[in-house]
């Protein structure tokens, strides 16, 4: 294995009974890099993260996160993993929920504190830290989601359609904040099916019926086909049938 | 140990749901006093004719509300047949000698559980002679509700605590926090014990306030230790707790949490030992922690025995818990192997 790459995906097949839900994926994911991982709805995005995660394990093949093999309890320490649903407790406030994650990932409770005062500043969240989770817009639970998933400073951060749900103002500068943690060394994994997020990665890997269809930076993709956009090139990849 | 962390989310959740929290602690409280007041007898004043009995035996009826006038055998007998007492007690060196009328099962049960009680703490007191029971009219088939009061105990704190943390359990799982905290460096079974122990301190409170209020409010019959009281309600709600969980992974919401209560709550109250059943039936209460609980509550409340009587019933319900714990953390499996 290759252990130059921060993620390594190698031949991996998930089955759900007898459904394959993956056909054998592989694929690596450099240190600092923001891989995008685009594809429409149902298409092995989220299994793929989930296994990346740690959350489940795959029927076959091999997953290694920074040259450890998952699922390993220890290494999920150093991962950050934000879900598609918002896994908020609505009857805390943010920054209970966010100081139950932080000391679950062992972080003692002045940490916390500063922790907390930085990723809710992060997400624009600063004048909502005591307000109960219920009272929150669907946005503001999308950012909420975003600084729980990074309060313990993670190697390896994983957002499952991170920016659903929050206005182009904040979706920039959370793509700025993406930028620069990468520049300070995490690794990010977004998947995503919006196109314009994806031309913001560094990486993208394209998946359709669980299977991976293409691979490259952005602008390789759109060169390989002479496309103009990434939105084509996907339809392309994908078959021709646009989906919606 | 993580277990703590989810304790203290659970306590600093239910801080906020006021609501579940006093449902959990008021709503029990207020369908005890229901159902004392619909059966309750000690209301009435009851007299009992005395023979011969010691002079602090008496004044433990006094103390029990119970009215004595003194009679001589012949005129006993004639008072009892105009019902201007409900029994005649003789008491002949230490064995109590009782005729009652069994008209009405249970003023005649409240009576002889006083009757019987009474006889603690006596100094002529002879456990190893059996009192004897006269009816004179009735019978004691025709006891059913002798043992309502532990058992009732036992089943509010059972059923409010299994629908409670079900429910916190269900919703961990539907809301996707559960998959959240599986992507932590928890260990499922630090999970699991983190509900126990969070609930558990809720419990105890619960357990605590029921217990009082049975005994120091309504003034139910108690002679053995509150401490076993109070340490088999915990038990009981720790049981419940554990099955509640149990229970929650396999209803998809909470509705169907709710359905469960016939399936799993019901029967168990039928065969807790309330009603009486034929050998066979009250066989497959044995299964069910609930006539466990029922067995210990009643035998120290109303029969005065110590620990060393309920401890199988209690290690049964140890046992009950553990397994439900362990099943609870092989079923979280499911959503992740390590």
């Amino acid at each position: 294995m290759n252990n130059s790459d921060c993620i390594v995906l190698d031949k991996v097949n998930k089955y759900f009974g007898n459904k394959q839900v993956l056909k054998n994926i592989s694929f690596n994911v450099p240190y600092g890099c923001i891989f995008g991982l685009l594809g429409p709805s149902g298409c092995g995005k989220t299994t793929t993260v989930k296994i990346i995660s740690g959350i489940t394990e795959s029927s076959s093949g091999d997953t290694f996160v920074l040259g450890e093999k998952m699922p390993k309890l220890l290494l999920m320490n150093k991962i950050g993993y934000m879900a598609q649903s918002d896994a908020l407790y609505s009857d805390m406030s943010a920054a209970e929920n966010l100081a139950f994650f932080a000391s679950l990932y062992n972080m003692d409770s002045k940490e916390v504190k500063k922790r907390l005062i930085e990723v809710m500043d992060l997400v624009n969240l600063s004048d909502h830290m005591n307000k109960p989770v219920k009272a929150f817009s669907g946005g503001m639970k999308r950012r909420l989601s975003l600084a729980m998933s990074i309060i313990h400073n993670p190697k390896v951060l994983i957002l499952d359609e991170p920016t659903v749900g929050i206005d182009p103002l904040l979706r920039k500068s959370i793509w700025n904040e993406l930028y620069k943690m990468t520049s300070a060394g995490v690794t990010i994994l977004v998947t995503t099916h919006v196109m314009d997020e994806a031309e913001k990665c560094h990486q993208l890997a394209m998946m359709r019926d669980g299977l991976l269809i293409a691979q490259g930076s952005p602008a390789e993709l759109q060169k390989q086909i002479g496309v103009k956009s990434i939105e084509e090139a996907f339809i392309y990849y994908g078959g021709g049938e646009i989906e919606e | 140990m993580k277990s703590k962390i989810i304790a203290i989310r659970i306590l600093t959740q239910l801080k906020h749901d006021k609501r579940t929290l006093m449902l959990v602690l008021a709503a029990p409280l207020l369908m005890l006093t229901l159902v004392y007041l619909i059966l309750d007898t000690s209301d009435t004043d009851f007299t009992v004719g005395i023979i011969n009995a010691p002079q602090n035996y008496v004044e433990n009826l006094y103390k029990n509300n119970i009215k004595t006038i003194r009679y001589n055998e012949n005129s006993s007998q004639k008072a009892l047949e105009n019902g201007d007492i409900i029994a005649t007690v003789n008491m002949i060196s230490g064995k109590l000698n009782i005729n009652i009328d069994g008209s009405n099962s249970q003023k005649s049960n409240a009576v002889l559980t006083i009757l019987e009680a009474s006889k603690l703490n006596q100094t002529q007191n002879r456990p190893d002679l059996k009192t004897e029971v006269n009816y004179v009219y009735g019978s004691s088939d025709l006891a059913m509700f002798d043992n309502f009061g532990g058992a009732l105990i036992g089943i509010l704190v059972f059923f409010f605590v299994f629908l409670i943390s079900g429910i916190s359990f269900l919703k961990e799982r539907t809301t996707g926090t559960l998959e959240k905290l599986l992507s932590t460096p928890i260990k499922r079974f630090e999970i699991v014990c983190g509900y126990a122990i969070g609930f558990g301190i809720l419990t105890i409170f619960q357990s605590l306030l029921i217990t009082l209020f049975v005994v120091y409010i309504l003034d139910v019959m108690m002679v053995g230790s509150i401490w076993l009281v109070l340490l088999i309600t915990l038990l009981s709600a720790m049981t419940a707790l554990t099955l509640g969980i149990l229970i929650s992974t396999a209803a998809a919401s909470e509705f169907q949490m709710v359905q469960f209560i016939p399936i799993i709550i019901v029967p168990q109250i039928f065969f807790s030992g309330l009603f009486d059943l034929s050998p066979t039936w009250s066989f497959i209460g044995k299964f069910m922690p609930l006539y466990y609980v029922a067995d210990a509550l009643n035998q120290v409340m109303i029969n005065g025995n110590g620990f060393s009587y309920i401890t199988l019933d209690i290690l049964i319900l140890i046992g009950f818990s553990s397994v439900f714990i362990i099943m609870n953390t092989l079923l979280l499996k499911k959503y992740r192997r390590i």
